[in-house]
């Protein structure tokens, strides 16, 4: 078998190909974005013709998905953690409808936030929805997770998730490609209401989805990725999730013989494991990248058991992504260390690009506002979030992908005037259209603008579904149309634009501003591959 | 036991997972056992960047090198090299380009970064724009760092050669001669 170079995200990709695939489905998010964009740039992917578009947002990806896997196909969605709980709606549901062909879920979680504005565990969906969760500790076991993903999901006819995060999904290992498996014929559920959630149906298949889980803790394709391990000390014994065992396994090396270990990474998972440990050891300590989940778990609400170690008691850090050192200090080793950062050096935060169109709408946008004084800009997930540093510290708020439109619409109605939106092309068609409904059917007094680089930025420039529809889905959702301005922000047309932005601040009712150039990563990327294709 | 934890760094856009791939890559070339740990997302648009890559003949447990575990620091920006220091072993080597990308308001007088990196026992500081110009192609800097520590670097130098040769190989012969060229004369410059 081949031995591949490649990511955690794209061993995944590489995997679900391998295993099948007839969709991949997804919206762009770091750390999941890779396995999208490395299944479009495969040449088996375009030769078999998977799916392999990105759709407008997650919840829409995971609706298809569950679409290809209603007609018997096997199919997978990957988003960042956030993402899943846009998807959550469908996700849930989508395991108490149970699926015909398999479907993996793939929740890239994000633990000390590197880009994003939580770090919420996906483990925790995975319990609430009672459907199985893979959770690999390396790209090799990631890459065959997926086989057995599909399998189980197969089996019980139920969504699997699959737990990564930031530092498995990427970083770079050697992997072992395994025998592929061709991909699977169309075919409809036996059951013809499967899927119809009536509530009468719905309380019979969630009777079932409750035995279901508790049967899925015997699954030999789950429980074969929890061991236990004994070791001769007595003292402690020590539980990993996922990732955590990587680095127990860096710092103990053959001393990791030495003690009782516990390593998780599929649940749900056989209780005897867990007195295994618990039976054998004084104290535990508990090792997880990411919320405590296991260790609530085991602690239960009075937590007079058995003494245990982890992020509640502060042996571990309460947040933040685990790494050699944090393990180091947990099991009591010592910490090696270099030497100090000299104190010249200084910090370098990410920034807008040279000439990035964003920095020339908001110029304008600051002159504009300014009589208006601080606090009347809602913004959004994007490039243009970068606005809220300085020298710029033009925007106020960066909640959720959408929020900026809701959030000036609920402040306008609040009483303040103007109240702005500023929003990204590939966000507003996210989530930002429907709010923009909510304006136009109440008539609220905002300004949305629209900084339209035609490409989702943020993320690498990958295809935006607003390009060039812009005007078109705001006239469509009943914006007037002398309230949708298109303007280009260049520096040259400063003057113009500020005028065009307070005459619109004034208006009363919902307007709409496009400030539209292409971002120049992407420019430039299109104009490298219009050269090579010549 | 062969092991090799280098620590790449630089600013997003200056491209430091070419070096990354080329490295990599010679590394399955030798059977060897590797993990690489990249910066993707927020912190690339001109912001610090860092890869961690593990290289030896025995299965990397931790994607993260641990502190004051890294045998190198291979810096494609003078600053971002001390910027990693809390890695670098004490027997470790830094090598980094002496060219500054100054695009903060704040960024320290050239000599005094210079000064520091001169502290550090085993450094070399290589001026990779210029010698990359003189090899013929002004944008293979990246390739005259990585020849400069490919002597720390625990792999035969050939392979090196053929990972540059395999990685460029869709650019046409020039550009893998050029890169060639540009990753020989960093390593003339360490020896
Ligand atoms: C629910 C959710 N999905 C995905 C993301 C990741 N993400 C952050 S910004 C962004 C897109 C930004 O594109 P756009 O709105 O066009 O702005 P640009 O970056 O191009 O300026 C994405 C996909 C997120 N933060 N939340
Ligand atoms: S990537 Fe594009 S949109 Fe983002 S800062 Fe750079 S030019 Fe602007």
């Amino acid at each position: 078998m081949k031995k591949l170079l490649l990511l955690g995200d794209e061993a995944i990709a590489q995997a679900a190909l391998d295993a099948g695939l007839s969709g991949m489905y997804a919206y762009p998010g770091t750390p999941s974005t890779e396995i999208m964009e490395f299944i479009q740039s495969s040449k088996d992917a375009s030769d078999r013709n998977v799916h392999r578009q990105w759709s407008s947002n997650e919840k829409t990806a995971m609706e298809a998905a569950l679409g290809m896997c209603y007609a018997g196909k096997r199919a997978m969605v990957a988003m960042k953690h956030v993402g899943l709980n846009v998807a959550a709606d469908s996700f849930i549901n989508s395991a108490i409808t149970g699926v015909n062909g398999g479907l993996i879920i793939v929740s890239a979680d994000d633990p000390s936030m590197h880009s994003s504005q939580n770090e919420q565990d996906s483990r925790f969906y995975g319990r609430f929805a009672f459907v199985p969760c893979f959770e690999p500790s390396n790209q090799q076991e990631a890459y065959n997770m997926v086989f057995d993903a599909f399998e189980v999901s197969e089996k019980y006819k139920l969504p699997v998730l699959l737990r990564i995060t930031t530092r498995l999904a990427h970083s770079r290992a050697s992997i072992n490609q395994k025998a592929t498996i061709p991909e699977k014929i169309l075919s409809l559920p036996d059951d013809p209401m499967q899927f119809v959630l009536l509530p009468a149906i719905a309380r019979k298949k969630f009777k079932v989805l409750l035995s279901l889980y508790e049967s899925l803790r015997y699954e030999n394709r789950i429980s074969k990725y929890n061991n236990f391990k004994d070791g001769r000390k007595r003292e402690l014994g020590i539980i990993t999730c996922g990732i955590a065992y990587n680095y127990l396994l860096e710092n103990l090396g053959e001393s990791l013989n030495d003690f009782p270990v516990l390593k998780i990474s599929a649940y749900p998972f056989p209780k005897d494991l867990i007195k295994d440990i618990t039976g054998r050891c004084k104290e535990i300590l508990i090792l997880e990248e990411g919320a405590p989940v296991i260790e609530e778990a085991i602690r239960g609400i009075l937590d007079e058991g058995i003494k245990v170690f982890g992020r509640l008691d502060g042996t571990v850090p309460r947040d933040g992504e685990l790494n050699p050192a944090i393990v180091a200090k947990a099991i009591g080793l010592p910490v090696s260390y270099g030497q100090d950062v000299p104190s010249l050096v200084k910090m370098r935060p990410p920034s807008f690009c040279n000439g990035c169109g964003h920095i020339d709408m908001f110029n304008s946008l600051i002159e504009a506002v300014k009589p208006y004084g601080q606090g009347h800009v809602f913004s959004d997930i994007g490039c243009y979030t970068l606005a809220a540093l300085p020298p710029y510290s033009a925007i106020n708020s960066c909640v959720d992908m959408g929020a900026s439109v809701t959030m000036a619409i609920g402040a306008s109605d609040a009483g303040l005037f103007p109240s702005i939106a500023v929003i990204g092309d590939s966000t507003f068609t996210h989530s930002g259209m429907t709010g923009l409904l909510d304006a136009v059917v109440k008539n609220s007094l905002v300004t949305i603008i629209i900084s339209d680089n035609s490409t989702t930025g943020m993320t690498g420039g990958q295809k935006s579904q607003a390009t060039g529809r812009l005007e078109q889905i705001c006239e469509g959702i009943g914006v007037s149309r002398e309230h949708i301005k298109v303007i280009v922000p260049l520096r040259k047309n400063h003057t113009e634009n500020v005028g065009i932005l307070k005459e619109e601040f004034e208006y009363k009712g919902v307007s709409v501003i496009i400030a539209s150039r292409e971002c120049i990563q992407t420019a430039a990327k299109r104009k490298r591959s219009e050269n090579s294709n010549e | 036991m062969m092991k090799n934890d280098i620590i790449l760094s630089g600013v997003g856009g200056q491209g430091i997972l070419s070096i990354a791939a080329t490295i990599g890559l010679a590394a399955i070339a030798n059977d060897l056992f590797l993990k690489q740990s990249e910066v993707h997302g927020m912190s690339q648009r001109g912001g610090d960047v860092q890869s961690h890559l593990r290289l030896s003949d025995k299965p990397v447990s931790s994607d993260l090198i641990p502190y004051g575990k890294a045998d190198l620091i291979i810096s494609v920006e003078p600053m971002e090299s001390l910027r990693y220091l809390p890695w670098l072993s004490g027997n470790g080597w830094l090598v980094t380009n002496s060219n500054p990308f100054i695009n903060i308001p704040d960024y320290p007088p050239l000599d005094e970064i210079l000064k520091e990196i001169k502290k550090i026992k085993n450094h070399i500081i290589i001026d990779a724009d210029e010698i990359a110009k003189q090899s013929g192609s002004a944008r293979s800097g990246n390739m005259v760092i990585l020849g400069a520590a490919s002597p720390f670097i625990e792999m035969p130098y050939e392979s090196l050669e053929n990972a540059v040769i395999k990685l460029f190989g869709r650019k046409g012969d020039q550009i893998i001669e050029a890169n060639l060229k540009a990753l020989k004369a960093g390593r003339e410059y360490s020896k």
